[in-house]
């Protein structure tokens, strides 16, 4: 492999890194709902990429899925989900920004420990690429955590699940079965959040998550 | 294709979901429903006698024919409890007729799921197979559309998906190693070719590949402290659901995590999986028994002992061996008959009263004698007393354990001890004393509850030399 062409699948795994620190710290639905179509928009660029110097033609699939479902149209569509809930101000953080930071610092830190550590024998960009993978991952998580609004909780899945699709294309040679599957149960993941945000609304008024939680039945 | 017993078992419970979700009327659709779950239970049995050669993505070996024949009878017997029970909650108006056809599509859907996830000969697939059946579970427990039903459903929902996420993560590391190894493609995924290649992998690759399907597929078996969503979907969702995830989808997870421990064992020098399974096993029984005291629902109290017990039969595949395999595999198979029997009686019982709070029934045996001993059975045999079925399980797993690490044996009794009281503690306010709630007939179908608890008391008196030589050859396998 040339060295262009692991700077540029470098740089492309590497910004989607820095596009989950974005995500973090953002505090309103719409310029999060943007931020992460930007994620989306790096994957497929970065997926594109790996079709490319893997030469392997199936990964564009995954690419335009990537690109069409994930920047495109769930965007739009939780773009109006979130017009016709009325819930565009502003979102509730538990953490603060600075400690959201801190912990994703320390998180991709950790996944850098943990994956260059274990994978001498592969080969550097796959290494690489996979501790990419998990710190989108662990950023994915810790925004579910952080956040309180189920829109947003959503949004730190799909990132999450970005970074599954990231590990699973810098796996050369990993059949197109599971590339295919994850982009197709992330669809039918949204479908089942979408039905379930418009349930919520029927019967809370809200979808912000603390207020489900009052029903949890903890004493029960 | 031509068709056999395993494309049988795949492709009724996939037809009968299309034709379930397309036509009207809950008498028709609840006997289809029965129809199907039985041709797919023979289906499964006649695996026993002919059994396909592995292919590239499906494979029946000894171990997932275990499985296989318990997920498609409790499968079965489930489909024909709730016949009476969906029927009862159209009655009362709890569910319209397009929800029970809904459930009924979804229920075929989620056997699919099972299944596949059982037969599959691919990780990859398998991972599909097990998110497909999260899917469908999330939009069953939702189906009451109360206030907790939803958010049970949403919290299983989030914990439940990231849960598979992290065991997506976990088999593309195992691709990862097995690719240096196997080559690229498909046969990287492949559980036979992996297995006899495993020795030569990266063990510090696995390594982390174990934690991470540890962690994701340990939340769908309900191991503490991944448990959260357990109770809340037993509870909300549907009685007959509940039997099913208890009885059935923790234990397909647990198949995963057992597949992959296979694997680990292949390779001397990766981490031995038993004692994390022995930590988390032993957390989630003392954790689970202590809960089971504070209990005020009914169905969250045995979704409580749910935990317990997965956490019992972790504990016993972690320690590994001969005989704690045994155990474990007699202790889940008892578990699934018993732990659905219960929640059949359950189930019933709560519509009977109107209610599943415990302090609102009481006095079962008087006001309905059937289902208060049935219940009764039902928590002696969960309980572990002896004769039934799951005292031999437990009381192999401690002898045998005090043989090999007492202290841990301490742990085990300790915890099932705290178990058993508080068990009996709120059965006896709910089977004996003043009758409390309504005393109206019950409109129940006993015949699946008894044959459970007969299969699991007939288990305890005479298990067939065929039988036992049986699982003793699959917990060979399980080294």
């Amino acid at each position: 492999m040339s060295r262009i062409d692991f700077d540029i699948a470098h740089l492309l795994a590497g910004s989607l890194v820095l596009i989950s620190f974005l995500e973090l710290y953002q505090d309103r639905l719409y310029a999060l709902l943007n931020v992460f179509a930007a994620h989306a928009l790096v994957l497929a660029a970065s997926v594109a990429w790996q079709a490319f110097i893997q030469d392997a033609p199936h990964l564009y699939v995954t690419a335009a899925i990537t690109l069409t479902f994930k920047a495109i149209v769930i965007p739009v569509a939780l773009h109006r989900i979130i017009v016709r809930l009325g819930i565009h101000r502003e979102i509730e953080k538990v953490v603060g920004v600075g400690a959201a930071m801190l912990a994703g610092m320390g998180l991709v830190a950790l996944s850098m420990v943990v994956m260059l550590r274990v994978t001498h024998g592969a080969d550097p960009l796959a290494r690489e690429d996979l501790a990419f993978a998990l710190s989108v991952v662990l950023l994915g998580l810790l925004m579910m955590v952080t956040r309180r609004n189920a829109v947003s909780q959503v949004i730190g899945f799909m990132s999450l699940e970005n970074g599954l699709v990231l590990a699973a294309t810098g796996a050369k040679g990993m059949p197109l079965v599971v590339e295919i599957s994850v982009a197709f149960s992330i669809l039918i993941a949204f479908i089942v959040i979408g039905i379930f945000l418009f349930r919520i609304r029927e019967r809370f008024d809200t979808v912000d998550v603390q207020v489900i939680d009052r029903f949890r039945g903890e004493r029960r | 294709m031509t068709f056999d017993a395993l494309t049988g078992v795949l492709l009724i419970p996939a037809v009968a979901a299309a034709l379930l979700a397309a036509l009207p009327g809950y008498r028709v659709t609840a006997r289809l429903n029965v129809a199907a779950t039985t041709l797919t239970l023979i289906c499964a049995l006649s695996l026993f006698f002919s059994r396909p050669e592995p292919g590239v993505y499906l494979l029946v070996d000894d171990l997932n024919g275990t499985f296989i024949v318990l997920t498609t009878f409790v499968g079965f017997t489930t489909s024909v409890f709730s016949l009476s029970y969906i029927g009862h909650e159209l009655e009362t108006g709890r569910l319209t007729p397009p929800f029970v056809r809904f459930y009924h599509a979804m229920y075929q859907v989620l056997m699919f799921a099972m299944n596949l996830a059982l037969i599959a000969n691919n990780i990859g697939l398998m991972w599909v197979a097990i998110e497909l059946a999260t899917l469908t579970t999330v939009l069953m427990v939702g189906i009451y559309r109360t206030h907790e039903a939803l958010e049970a459903a949403w919290k299983y929902f989030i914990l439940g998906s990231v849960g598979i996420a992290l065991a997506l993560f976990g088999t593309i590391l195992i691709y990862m190693a097995a690719r240096p190894v196997i080559g690229e493609g498909l046969a990287a995924m492949e559980w036979t070719v992996l297995v006899t290649h495993a020795g030569a992998f990266d063990p510090a690759l696995l390594d982390v590949a174990f934690v991470f399907l540890l962690l994701g597929y340990g939340t769908k078996v309900g191991l503490a402290p991944l448990h959260a969503w357990l109770p809340d979907a037993h509870a909300e969702g549907p009685t007959p659901i509940s039997a099913v995830l208890s009885g059935l989808l923790l234990n397909v997870a647990l198949y995963a995590l057992l597949r992959f421990k296979m694997l680990l064992a292949v390779n001397a020098a990766a981490l031995a999986p038993g004692p994390l399974m022995v930590t988390l096993g032993l957390l989630s029984l003392v954790f689970a028994a202590f809960m089971l005291y504070r209990r005020r629902d009914i169905k969250r109290l045995f979704a409580y002992s749910s935990i317990e017990h997965m956490g019992i039969i972790a504990f016993a595949f972690g320690m590994g061996g001969p005989i704690a395999n045994f155990a474990g595999l007699l202790h889940m198979t008892m578990h699934s008959l018993t732990k659905s029997a219960i929640f059949f009686a359950v189930g019933h019982i709560a519509q009977v009263k109107g209610t599943q709070r415990i302090a609102d029934m009481g006095g079962l045996t008087e006001t309905h004698p059937a289902l208060g001993w049935a219940l009764i059975l039902g928590v002696v045999a969960i309980a572990g007393l002896p004769p039934l079925g799951i005292f031999m399980s437990e009381f192999l797993m401690v002898t045998s354990t005090f043989a090999r690490a007492p202290l841990l044996a301490l742990v085990l009794v300790f915890g099932i001890l705290v178990g058993v009281a508080a068990l009996f503690l709120r059965l006896n306010s709910i089977a004996f004393g003043e009758p409390r709630g309504s005393s109206a007939n019950a409109q129940a179908s006993y015949a699946p509850m008894f044959a459970h608890l007969a299969l699991v008391l007939a288990a305890a008196i005479y298990m067939p030399p065929a039988l036992v030589a049986w699982f003793q050859n699959v917990a060979g396998l399980l080294g």
